[in-house]
């Protein structure tokens, strides 16, 4: 009995201690922007890698969700005789819930354990000591480009996710089942506010970037330097990152759409 | 070309691409490449009831959308409300015995404000008032009347 309190306390006190760590490892972060900003190049190569690798995947799965959206939204919306608003259900789905969500949880599949990975490789390798050594700061050095990379890539894919998805829908509602093109548009256009489901969607997006990079980070960084404690870490960076999206993005959406 | 370049191409293209679709969705997408951003000029005009209007909702004289909702209130000393209507400056030759009227846009859709232009010579200025309107239908209230009348024609 003792000992399982015991556990218990432990293991709050241990989360407490991680939460502290990935605070201060975010101030860390945050203090080598401006050195970051002197070496652009840092920045240019995390991108590629964080963001131009990403785009494949977002292209593809916003399309097909699109499709999936612009088909499921037919077959409801014509039991009532309403497919002239087809366009605006995709589009508000889109741009409201599911774009930033769905490129969140992929960009914590595809980028974010990449991150982990790296990071906790370069830490068990030595590579961060190595840096220190060299009076280097390898969080600002490593790490903050990541975090950048990370924050400016997610609300660009999470556009181009809602627009491939829009036109996907279009391609199914109006290529296949035969909705009018004049109306999908004119609707959606009627409809979408910028300022209220646009820019909102894209302020969802810039949050779920720095969460996920920086769960990512932090995973990657404070990993136990084994190759175990590497792929726990990967592991726990994708699980992490999705439940702190979809948490969230309920938070967000109370906050927003009220 | 060198890896230097091409990366630099790469990234820059993924950016452009991300801006191109921030564009896409505010002029395409949503109502910011159509709005009217002109300048407008507000119009009151009373109801005894609005029904589901809301502010922003589209005003249209024969059809065409000429203003929006800037704004709704509740008048305590008449017991009505009263809709600010931002009518485009452009259209400046409506004339001020205009009829204002509430009205569904298909059997479920958006209520919105349609215009009856009137015979006057006198044109609707900045804050001046629409004296006719026509409420909002409740579809309880004709439902209502409806079966009043008929249990009427019964009793007699």
């Amino acid at each position: 009995m003792i000992r399982q309190l015991a556990a218990l306390g432990r293991s709050g006190l241990a989360f407490s201690a991680r939460l502290g760590r990935a605070n201060l490892l975010m101030l860390g972060m945050l203090a080598g922007v401006p050195a970051m900003l002197r070496r652009p190049r840092l920045l240019l190569e995390q991108l590629f890698s964080v963001g131009v690798l990403t785009v494949l995947i977002i292209a593809v799965s916003g399309v097909f969700v699109g499709m999936v959206l612009g088909l499921q939204g037919y077959y409801i919306l014509s039991r009532f005789g309403a497919e002239a608003t087809l366009g605006v259900m995709v589009a508000a789905s889109l741009v409201r819930e599911l774009g930033p969500v769905v490129t969140a949880l992929l960009f914590a599949g595809r980028a974010g354990s990449a991150l982990s990975a790296e990071i906790g490789l370069m830490k068990s390798t030595e590579q961060l000591s190595g840096l220190e050594m060299m009076a280097v700061n390898p969080q600002h050095r490593v790490l903050t480009p990541r975090l950048i990379a990370g924050i400016l890539s997610m609300p660009l894919l999470a556009a181009m996710f809602s627009m491939l998805g829009v036109y996907g829908g279009w391609f199914v509602g109006v290529g296949l089942l035969g909705v009018d093109d004049g109306t999908y548009w004119a609707q959606m256009q009627s409809q979408i506010d910028w300022n209220e489901d646009i820019l909102n969607g894209v302020i969802k997006s810039v949050v779920f970037g720095v969460v996920c990079t920086w769960i990512a980070i932090f995973q990657g960084y404070d990993c136990v330097p084994t190759s175990e404690g590497v792929s726990r870490a990967t592991t726990r960076t994708v699980v992490h990152s999705s439940l702190a999206v979809l948490g969230l993005d309920f938070v967000l959406t109370a906050l927003m759409f009220n | 070309m060198s890896k230097t370049t091409q990366l630099e191409l790469l990234v820059g293209a993924f950016m452009a691409a991300g801006f191109v679709a921030l564009f896409f969705l505010a002029m395409q997408v949503s109502n910011l490449g159509t709005v009217n951003s002109g300048d407008s000029y507000p119009v009151i005009a009373r109801f005894d009831n609005i029904g589901g209007l809301k502010v922003k909702a589209p005003v249209t004289l024969a059809g065409v959308e000429v203003g929006r909702v800037l704004d709704i209130y509740y008048d305590a000393e008449d017991f009505r409300a009263v809709a600010v209507l931002g009518i485009y400056s452009q259209y400046d030759n409506i004339p001020d015995d205009t009829f204002a009227k509430i009205l569904t846009a298909g059997l479920l859709g958006e209520q919105y404000v349609g215009l009856d232009p009137g015979g006057s010579e006198d044109v609707l200025k900045a804050d001046s008032e629409i004296a006719v309107t026509q409420s909002a239908l409740v579809l309880e209230e004709v439902i209502g009347q409806f079966i009043y009348g008929r249990a009427q024609e019964g009793a007699n």
